[in-house]
């Protein structure tokens, strides 16, 4: 078998590595917090912690998998298998390297910003049959700022788009050889990373689950493995919006020659996960209305702004 | 506008290096087990009795630290020597229910109940929680090393009369005050 895009050895290793990757940042999140707010972190399961995920592992497989007798047994079964699988899918697009990837699609951006689209069902569905008021509170919350900031998350990536000319994802890492997009699309990235954040509903936009307002939000009626696979997918969610930013902005695969591509890749994505820990352990959580009114009132008119100054110098260039 | 939009955006940015920069600063855990923390010589701890510099008990089972305790943890039951000296029969502190306040050490008139630094009490047995009178005294006088109630008290007892004790003044016969 050999290593390249769509055989099953890729497939099965990007599948593999990412949800054991998203498996070992719920030990790599907490160290990092830890050291972030001059703690030590779990450090007490193996070495330096890294065995804390099994412990994690173990302590949720064998938890109660309960489903209220309130609740609608259907919806409530199926929304975290959806989040899962959209996530999942998402990844089917992402170039890891010249020669790891599932498919070489022409529509990849649109693909990710569809299974995006898609998860806001999985968070919706979730709250709603949970029968629950804080589960209700958070699905509104959740459909209301992932429909929202899908907005200007795909607008910020058109600037992009443009300046590869291609919405497949191998030419845009292709087509950023003489330079990443991060310099002339400085703006677009930074929108991007705040729509990629409130995206996947991580802190400080986490607001769909803020545990001090409403308990854990569309989640909060889950147990067990349920739970577990919200809260896994919202890990995975972590390591897509990284690797989406690798990939667009900072030239995913491409490096010096003394390290192998992927290498690069798994590097460079590392370094935004890490930056979104960060951003957990510094920033602190918006009010809902201002999050919205922020999106609508200011990111989307500069992303619109971003993408018409990019045609323009596009335009006179030619 | 565009001053507070450079503002807020600039915060941010200062917040997010000020906490990367943690990452270098010396950690404030103690990792306890491997690594005891000082205890303070004043902490309240485990519940002791003492004893005097003679070697009796010093408490005189006045009831005092069981009527202060605001959780009802002490239980104790009076008892009297021959040679007139009040000890306690039993002497029962409930450590499950006990919250360390130390309102039983500033109750007592004789210094015996004392708390200590120690702190590792946890126990599998819930009943192993309760501490008799033999697991509470110690051989020593805890932190107050001269004094010995019976000795200032004036407290009649065998050997001592009334007005026998350190800086005791000897009775007043009230008759010889008549004309």
């Amino acid at each position: 078998m050999t290593l390249e895009i769509g055989s099953f050895l890729s497939i099965g290793l990007i599948l593999g590595v990412v949800i054991v990757t998203a498996a070992l940042l719920i030990t790599v999140e907490r160290r990092l917090l830890g050291f972030w707010q001059e703690r030590l972190g779990p450090n007490r399961v193996g070495w330096f912690g890294s065995l804390q995920v099994v412990a994690d592992m173990i302590k949720i497989f064998t938890k109660e998998d309960w489903i209220p007798p309130f609740a609608d047994k259907f919806s409530f079964v199926i929304a975290p298998g959806i989040i899962m699988t959209v996530i999942l899918l998402s990844f089917a697009v992402i170039p890891f390297a010249p020669n790891i990837g599932v498919i070489d699609s022409n529509i990849g951006v649109l693909f990710v910003l569809a299974m995006a689209s898609l998860g806001a069902y999985s968070v919706m569905l979730g709250g709603l049959s949970s029968d629950n008021k804080y589960a209700l509170l958070g699905s509104l919350r959740a459909a209301a700022q992932m429909v929202s900031y899908e907005v200007f998350m795909g607008i910020s990536l058109l600037g992009v788009v443009a300046l590869a000319g291609s919405f497949n994802m191998r030419e845009i890492v292709e087509s950023q050889v003489d330079g990443w997009y991060i310099i002339p699309q400085f703006v677009g990235f930074v929108i991007f990373l705040i729509a990629g954040v409130a995206e996947s509903h991580r802190l400080p936009f986490d607001i769909p689950e803020a545990e001090q307002e409403i308990c854990a939000g569309y989640h909060t009626e889950y147990s067990g493995m349920k739970f577990g696979m919200f809260f896994v997918a919202e890990y995975i969610g972590l390591v897509l919006i990284s690797s989406l930013i690798t990939v667009l902005f900072f030239g995913g695969w491409l490096g010096p020659a003394l390290l192998p591509p992927i290498l690069w890749f798994a590097i460079k994505a590392f370094a935004f996960i890490a930056f979104f820990i960060l951003m957990r352990a510094a920033v602190p959580r918006p009010r809902y209305d201002q999050l919205m009114s922020y999106g609508w009132l200011f990111l989307l008119p500069l992303s619109l702004v971003n993408l018409l100054v990019t045609g323009v110098i596009i335009l006179s260039m030619q | 506008m565009i001053r507070l939009i450079a503002d807020t955006l600039l915060s941010q940015v200062r917040t997010l290096w000020l906490v990367f920069l943690k990452l270098f600063k010396k950690k404030d855990t103690v990792e306890y087990p491997d690594q005891q923390p000082y205890m303070f010589p004043r902490w309240r701890g485990r519940i002791i009795l003492s004893r005097d510099p003679d070697g009796e008990e010093r408490c005189v089972a006045c009831n005092l630290c069981a009527v202060a305790c605001p959780v009802d943890c002490i239980a104790l039951q009076k008892g009297e020597m021959e040679d007139g000296r009040w000890y306690p029969e039993f002497f029962r502190i409930n450590f499950s229910r006990c919250i360390m306040c130390g309102f039983c050490e500033e109750a007592c008139p004789t210094n015996a109940i004392q708390l200590t630094p120690d702190f590792e009490m946890a126990e599998y047995i819930r009943q192993d929680m309760v501490w008799e009178k033999e697991d509470l005294l110690i051989n020593g006088t805890g932190k107050y090393h001269d004094y010995n109630f019976y000795r200032v008290a004036g407290k009649q007892i065998e050997g001592k009369d009334k007005g026998e004790a350190l800086n005791e003044a000897p009775p007043v016969d009230v008759r010889s005050l008549l004309p």
